[in-house]
């Protein structure tokens, strides 16, 4: 069973001269088949652990470890980690031009999965994958997130959630900017991809409105650089009628 | 035709509001200052070297050309010493090649030089190349110029004409090292169907300077493809005009600039004629310190010319910091009576987000570098349409981006 450890986890950023420490100990385990919500106010360090676990080359690690079924994710590249199982949808997708959307999905399958998938069932895969979404075929055609609005951007990115399944997915802020409907398709993609029971599920949300549509194990509140409280689907509620107050100014005296 | 373009038109409307903005993205693209067909050019064009003045740099058609490099193409100071380049052609059979004197009556007909460069080889060329497909003749086997530079200077001029109803494919290839400034007249009958192929594949040290005039006869149809990857400067001038009506024009070009190449791309366009079209897409990559492409697309709409259908595009793509694009479009347009006019230029970068992008997905480093830079070019290659050259084109691709990654 596929576990994701991650210990007293410490992340600095260069900004203005200066190194900022945004992480100060992370500790957290995703096992296969849980979702963990991580909730959290702006600016308390949620979309940098979600980029960190990527690889993004703008964070430093200072400290901690993450290890992915036992194998030392921190010494792997960013392709080494998605190939290993970790897949972080983005919370801004980024335009690639010049590549369109069926090359792009099937070159990073092939990656993957290690082999070019059959050609036929993939096309079916794809297609079908994209219906679910409510996807327009016309979509594999068009450059990579050129163009796309931004629910576009988040079922772009769920498709390919849908179609890498991994062992860890990592979903940063799919929430944010959706109205309802874009909402309820993108977490029915994720829905999906959790009653496989084969991934962890590790949801980065501001808003407790997901987590109607996506249920979690286990909620955690993220303040300061670093999970403060954790408990069960309960928690979110109580953020949803107390909000971040209690833990901004926690954070803020830690 | 010469004094449409060289007379001011200030009245000349502009189509699609936009302005001709060269860029997209911050950093070192630089966005050119607005500037008309008419001032582009600070000498009207002459057969006469000693009709234009030495350039010093700041005039408009100079401005963005290191003319120190140019290795004294533009001030009389290169002199052509009889080891510039030689040239080999491959016709198949009905074609007839020739070498002429300066007195040939077919020289000269397609158009005339526009800067002191292409005068200057128009006046110091001994023997032009005088490819002719008769009237009628369909080839299914392309004709090929080899000019390979042997290391010295050169003054080319090539005429290739294609008489009523003929079609050929030429393939003009740029190889070695040299020193060479030329004119390339295409000549198209009525109905004829012409696709030229001209590849600059030339080392490393070498300058090229080369002005192409196209006359398109009656319902006659011209595709260029042009093609740069080498030299230290390379300098083309594209231009088209049209003998009658129904004409129709494709101008395709791709290059890839490395660190320190200065890659510069003139397209003009005179729609002088009523009811003809023309298409121009170039797209080029750039990657490494001080690679320098330059792409000026000027498209002309006279008031005579009613029922115009025009469109011109050029993207680039910038693989690395230190390299830097000048993409100017730039329609006038005389009449409001056309199917339709359009220009586009766009600049992007592949950025280190790019990269972790598709890294995100598995997608390791190198083939994410391939990925973007073979998707750009695709579409443009595939419309070629000459399978040795796309295949040879590929290659080429996949080899400068092995470069730049070692």
């Amino acid at each position: 069973m596929a576990t994701l450890e991650i210990r007293d986890l410490h992340v600095t950023v260069e900004a203005d001269n200066a190194t900022k420490e945004i992480l100060k100990g992370v500790d957290l385990t995703v096992k296969q088949g849980e979702t963990h919500a991580i909730m959290g106010p702006n600016g308390s360090g949620k979309s940098t652990l979600a980029y960190s676990l990527a690889g993004h080359p703008k964070y430093t690690i200072t400290g901690g470890t993450v290890l992915l079924d036992g194998e030392d994710v921190l010494e792997m590249s960013v392709d080494e980690r998605a190939r290993a199982g970790l897949f972080l949808a983005m919370q801004y997708p980024v335009e690639v031009p010049g590549v369109s959307v069926s090359n792009f999905l099937r070159t990073s399958a092939t990656a993957i999965r290690g082999e070019a998938p059959k050609l036929r069932t993939w096309v079916k895969e794809v297609k079908e994958t994209m219906e679910r979404l409510h996807m327009d075929p016309s979509f594999a055609e068009r450059n990579v997130n050129e163009g796309f609005s931004g629910g576009e951007k988040k079922r772009h990115e769920i498709l390919q959630l849908e179609l890498l399944k991994p062992k860890v997915a990592i979903l940063d802020e799919t929430d944010s900017g959706l109205d309802v409907d874009a909402l309820r398709i993108v977490s029915e993609g994720v829905n999906r991809v959790r009653e496989t029971g084969e991934v962890g599920t590790l949801l980065i949300t501001h808003y407790t409105r997901i987590l109607r549509y996506i249920k979690p194990d286990h909620v955690h509140v993220f303040a300061g650089g670093r999970i403060v409280e954790s408990g069960g689907p309960e928690l979110a509620d109580k953020l949803e009628n107390e909000g971040y107050e209690a833990y901004v100014k926690g954070g803020a005296s830690a | 035709m010469a004094e449409a373009q060289n007379s001011p038109t200030p009245d000349s409307s502009r189509a699609g509001g936009t302005p001709p903005v060269g860029s997209t993205t911050a950093g070192q693209i630089a966005v050119a200052a607005e500037s008309t067909v008419a001032t582009r050019m600070s000498v009207p064009p002459s057969f006469d070297v000693a009709d234009f003045p030495v350039p010093h740099g700041r005039e408009e058609e100079w401005r963005f050309t290191p003319l120190e490099r140019l290795r004294g193409l533009h001030d009389g100071t290169a002199v052509a010493n009889g080891a510039g380049v030689k040239v080999a052609v491959e016709a198949p059979e009905g074609v007839t090649v020739e070498t002429v004197g300066r007195d040939d009556a077919r020289i000269g007909k397609a158009g005339t030089p526009v800067d002191r460069v292409a005068a200057q080889a128009y006046s110091a060329f001994e023997q032009a190349g005088v490819v002719t497909v008769p009237k009628e003749t369909v080839l299914t086997q392309p004709i090929r110029i080899a000019v390979h530079g042997e290391g010295g200077v050169a003054f080319g001029h090539q005429v290739i004409e294609l008489g009523a109803f003929a079609e050929a494919v030429v393939v003009i290839d740029h190889t070695g090292d040299a020193v060479l400034a030329a004119n390339v007249e295409y000549l198209l009958g009525d109905g004829a169907k012409l696709t030229v192929v001209s590849v600059q594949d030339w080392d490393a040290k070498a300058v090229h300077v080369a002005q192409h005039n196209a006359l398109i006869g009656r319902d006659a149809s011209f595709k260029s493809v042009v093609v740069t990857f080498g030299g230290d400067l390379v300098r083309l001038h594209p231009r088209v005009e049209y003998a009658g009506p129904g004409g129709e024009a494709e101008l395709l070009g791709l290059y890839f600039t490395d660190s320190g190449q200065h890659q510069e791309h003139r397209l003009l366009v005179t729609h002088n004629t009523p009811h003809c079209k023309s298409n121009v897409v170039y797209k080029g990559a750039l990657q490494g310190d001080a690679a320098h492409a330059v792409w000026i697309g000027d498209v002309l709409i006279e008031a005579k010319a009613e029922g115009t259908d025009t469109y011109e595009m050029n993207r680039n793509l910038v693989l690395t910091d230190g390299a830097r694009v000048d993409s100017v479009p730039n329609l006038e347009i005389e009449t409001g009576e056309i199917v339709g006019a359009g220009h586009a230029s766009a600049t992007g970068r592949f950025d280190d987000e790019q990269l972790f992008y598709l890294m995100a997905r598995g997608i390791p480093e190198q083939d994410a570098r391939r990925l973007v830079v073979r998707g750009f070019f695709a579409e443009l290659v595939q419309q070629i349409g000459v399978a040795d050259i796309e295949e040879r084109l590929l290659a080429k691709i996949e080899e400068e981006l092995e470069a730049s990654v070692a």
